[in-house]
């Protein structure tokens, strides 16, 4: 007969040998070998009643697993830990509400009667004694819910309303006063465009994260790309030592690699190879800063029944969110010495009590050290070929235009508007008294006008085509009106029309089919000459070079190839330009850049574009010619422009600027999910696409089919997701419409 | 009257419709290499969003257009001898030979046997309260309609509108439209047979699904 207590204790070796089999898929097979027969030989001797003692016996076994695991535990690589956090044996956020918090309340559903079982929202209580004198400090608990492999927990990949859900709880925190928790577990967002949209969704949460009046900590288990910055936007950024952090999950990576179409599978070993070289450990997260600091688990990983970890989670949850409250106060000698007691590694934080409550001065200096913080990230990553002198040059500028441009917008505006409708009035007797003046001329020149027109020239004359003045409506033509050749409209099996000549379709007709008005893509020169006054684009910041920070294997020639093809340094164009004279600052996404994909470089313009917005008060423009996504090859440094970005975006448009963005072509994933679906007036050109991810990753990861134009722009505006939908060639007058009467007298205050 | 069964004799004689792949347009032809006798499918996917079989290409002014299998099917004739050659519009390409599935079938002899009665406008239509329960109650066959005969409510923007029936004398055979589903102006609501007809019409039905496999 075995005894209850060893039997446990088998079936947990057991369960320990199941999981070093799952995380090493195969690897270290001796030592798994040496553990399985241990086991099996213990089990086959109990069961033959051949065992004395099984007490001393099964802790001799017990060791033994404990040895392995630490041994195997120095050679654990980047996609072990990846196997390590989708393990349904890993810890998940239950496991931390039930030991880390002494009492919680779940507020955003049960199990699966919730409006998203994968996203669980929790009032807890942290409980502290200061000598004889007990605090319980309320926090807002959020995260992820992988749920140990429960199925109807969709493996922590949230839908688009369970986001909503979080945000909207991150506000009731912010209306109470208490701190969040947010614990990341998560391998991607679920890719959905269902209202309120993936992308969309975690947008708003982003920019309302940015913002967000109490204290944020974010815990990073499983950082995976989108899903992960729904709910990190924090204060102070923790990582599991086993976690992962990154901008796409390694089979994502490799699927892009490979160049592998829908229903392929990459190799193991491309997997692999991924997952080493986008630096994902906490270790590289850690040495690029964009996480504060790394929270040690036992060997291969937190599991349930690691009491000590969730103790050392604890210590080290309290401890961040002290810090954050201590790095508000004002007096220095009060904070050096609050925060010295607390970074001592043997303080005992349970007894060091620190008010969690924030005053309203205190509050607004924590979102701007938080804002700060995000904004200083990535630099290195970015290669800035400015010379010294243009730096020195643009600080000394910054220092005279600053003090002008407040003494313009801020005093002299004010007290000229009663001068300006008395000279506005002055100015409109005087047109129409001009006007009834010169009428007779005006008519006369029209009449010598209407007779030496060309008409009948026009009719007759042969086409010569290159030279044709219809052509000249046009600054800049797409080079391909040069080649004689016709295409067909993508439409003409549903709408019959006929084939276009090229000339025809590149030059006049500005890529739209004069049949049904599909927008052929266009280059992003021809929206540069065309939409903007001729001669007022003034580029700046173009020696902000894309580079190959995380050194990824043949990438930086594939960089090199990209640079010398477009002419650019990078995939995102910043200048300052006018339209109608009204000047405005315009970040553009090139398609033709990579895709049009955002790295460090292209996040560094696009933030000194909305801060050189702020600063001369000019409308801000987002014109995404096309983008593919964040650039995995940069890893991480790539996935932070998501937060970085949104918080220079909200920093504009909480100084009163006028923040505006127009989708072209495909717009997907990473921007949109950050920097532009967070803009509250998102406009696309008519038969772009934009959404969260593609149609091949939707099926990939839900399984779902999509119809056919799923992604196109009048979906998106009837799904709510932006504003309008604009012809090509009716670009220009639109955005000074929509300037002049969305951006109000100033164009820029509200 | 049509005799059904003579109808459905002629259809197994000839289990199968010819479609005849012809040029849109003038261009060179190039051939996609199949052979007499291979098998091409038609579009695929939940949305048809997947183009049929390549058969061959036409260019014209420098631009490629595909022409693929409209159906599923049999290649019967490829006109080869145009390969790389300038050719007119409507040139036939190819043949192929489809073989009519069962629905198809049922389709053709109820499309011949059957009086379609069609929505006059685009609305939500339903069976008057009584004729709704008499279809509840036992079937559809069981619904005698004649000529003026008040069967329908068209139902639109919340106007309600009683259409009576406008056709020969007969019984319900099948219905097309669905409950609270807005049907398009000219597509059939209800198809109508005599009460002599029905029995055959159901055996070669029977017959249809019976008989009709692997085709």
């Amino acid at each position: 007969m075995i005894d209850n207590n060893v039997e446990k204790r088998i079936v947990a070796l057991h369960e320990r040998l199941v999981y070093l089999k799952d995380i090493f898929a195969g690897k270290h097979a001796d030592d798994v070998n040496l553990l399985d027969d241990r086991l099996t030989s213990f089990r086959q001797r109990l069961k033959e009643e051949e065992v004395s003692d099984p007490y001393s016996d099964i802790a001799s076994v017990e060791d033994l697993f404990s040895y392995v695991e630490r041994k195997l535990d120095s050679s654990i690589t980047p996609m072990d830990k990846v196997r390590i956090v989708r393990h349904p044996q890993r810890i998940c956020l239950r496991d931390i509400l039930e030991n880390v918090y002494d009492t919680f309340t779940e507020v955003g559903g049960q199990d699966e009667y919730s409006l998203d079982p994968s996203m669980l929202i929790a009032r807890a209580v942290i409980t502290r004694h200061r000598g004889k004198k007990t605090y319980h400090q309320p926090v807002m608990v959020i995260g992820q819910e992988k749920g140990h492999g429960a199925e109807f927990r969709n493996g922590g990949s949230v839908k688009p309303w369970g986001n909503a859900k979080a945000m909207q709880f991150m506000r009731v925190a912010e209306t109470e006063g208490i701190p969040i928790h947010s614990y990341v577990f998560t391998p991607g967002s679920f890719p959905i465009e269902d209202y309120p949209g993936a992308a969309q969704q975690i947008a708003k949460n982003i920019y309302g994260m940015a913002g967000l009046r109490v204290p944020v900590i974010a815990i990073i288990s499983e950082g995976g790309s989108g899903g992960a910055e729904a709910i990190s936007l924090a204060d102070r950024r923790l990582m599991l030592s086993h976690g992962y952090y990154s901008v796409i999950s390694p089979e994502g990576a490799a699927a892009i690699e490979g160049h592998l179409k829908s229903g392929m599978r990459a190799t193991p070993e491309l997997i692999e190879h991924c997952a080493e070289n986008l630096h994902i450990t906490a270790a590289d997260n850690l040495s690029f800063g964009y996480i504060d600091r790394i929270i040690h688990e036992p060997p291969l990983g937190a599991r349930p029944w690691h009491f000590d970890f969730f103790r050392t989670l604890r210590q080290e949850v309290i401890r961040a969110t002290d810090e954050v409250i201590i790095q508000t106060r004002l007096l220095p000698v009060l904070k050096t010495l609050a925060r010295n007691r607390h970074t001592r590694p043997n303080a005992d934080l349970e007894g060091l009590y620190i008010h969690w409550g924030l005053s309203a001065a205190a509050k607004k200096r924590l979102v701007a050290k938080r804002q700060k913080k995000f904004l200083g990230l990535s630099k290195q990553a970015a290669c800035d070929h400015r010379p010294w002198h243009a730096k020195v040059l643009e600080n000394l500028s910054d220092c005279i235009s600053k003090p002008w441009i407040s003494f313009k917008y801020d005093f002299y505006r004010k007290h000229q508007r009663k001068i300006q409708t008395f000279m506005e009035e002055i100015d409109n007797e005087w047109e129409t008294f001009k006007h009834r003046i010169l009428s007779p001329w005006r008519k006369f020149r029209r009449d010598i006008e209407k007779k030496n027109t060309k008409q009948g020239e026009e009719l007759t004359a042969l086409s010569v085509w290159t030279k044709d003045s219809r052509r000249k409506k046009w600054n800049y033509l797409s080079p391909r009106y040069k080649i004689d050749q016709t295409l067909t409209c993508p439409n003409s099996a549903d709408y019959g029309c006929l084939d276009l000549w090229g000339p025809d379709l590149f030059g006049e007709f500005a890529g739209v089919c004069s049949y049904c008005g599909y927008h052929f893509p266009m280059e992003p020169e021809w929206y540069v000459r065309n939409v903007f006054d001729r001669d007022s684009v003034m580029e700046f910041n173009s020696e902000i070079e894309a580079g190959n920070p995380l050194a990824f294997p043949d990438f930086a020639s594939r960089i090199a190839k990209a640079q010398e093809r477009n002419g650019t340094r990078s995939g995102c164009m910043t200048f300052e330009a006018r339209i109608s004279n009204i000047k405005i600052i315009v970040a553009m996404l090139m398609g033709t850049f990579r895709g049009g994909s955002v790295g460090a470089a292209e996040g560094y313009k696009f933030v000194e574009a909305a801060e050189r917005a702020t600063k001369k008060r000019y409308p801000f423009l987002a014109y995404v010619h096309g983008t593919a996504g964040m650039r995995i090859q940069e890893g991480t440094h790539a996935l932070i422009q998501m937060p970085r970005c949104t918080v220079a975006v909200r920093r504009y448009i909480e100084a009163g600027g006028l923040y505006m963005v127009l989708y072209d072509t495909n717009s997907f994933a990473g921007p949109v999910a950050s920097f532009l679906g967070c803009s509250p007036y998102q406009f696309a050109v008519r038969s772009s696409n934009l959404g969260f991810a593609g149609p091949g990753v939707i099926k990939e990861t839900t399984g779902i089919d999509i119809p056919p134009r799923y992604h196109r722009s009048t979906e998106a505006l009837s799904r709510g997701h932006i504003q309008g939908i604009w012809d090509r060639r009716q670009i220009r007058a639109n955005l000074k419409q929509a300037l002049r009467t969305i951006g109000g007298r100033n164009l820029y205050y509200r | 009257m049509l005799n059904i069964s003579e109808l459905l004799d002629q259809i197994k004689a000839q289990p199968f419709r010819e479609i005849e792949i012809t040029t849109p347009h003038t261009g060179v032809l190039t051939f996609a290499g199949l052979a007499l006798g291979d098998q091409v499918q038609g579009p695929q996917g939940q949305w048809k969003e997947k183009r049929g079989t390549l058969i061959a290409t036409l260019e014209r002014e420098r631009n490629p257009k595909p022409i693929c299998a409209l159906e599923k099917g049999e290649i019967c004739a490829l006109h080869t001898e145009l390969e790389g050659k300038f050719v007119q519009a409507n040139t036939p390409v190819a043949t192929i030979r489809h073989m009519l599935t069962r629905e198809e079938v049922e389709h053709i002899i109820l499309k011949k046997t059957l009086y379609l009665f069609r929505a006059p406008e685009r609305a939500k239509y339903y069976f008057t309260p009584e004729v709704d329960k008499k279809i509840h109650a036992q079937d559809e066959h069981s619904v005698k309609v004649r000529d003026g005969m008040e069967l329908f409510i068209m139902s639109r923007m919340k106007r309600e509108v009683h259409l009576p029936y406008t056709g020969p004398k007969g019984l319900i055979y099948t219905v097309y439209f669905k409950y609270n589903e807005n049907i398009d102006a000219g597509a059939p609501l209800i198809g109508i047979c005599t009460q002599e007809q029905l029995p055959a019409i159901e055996e070669v039905i029977m017959r249809i699904k019976t008989e009709w496999t692997g085709r």
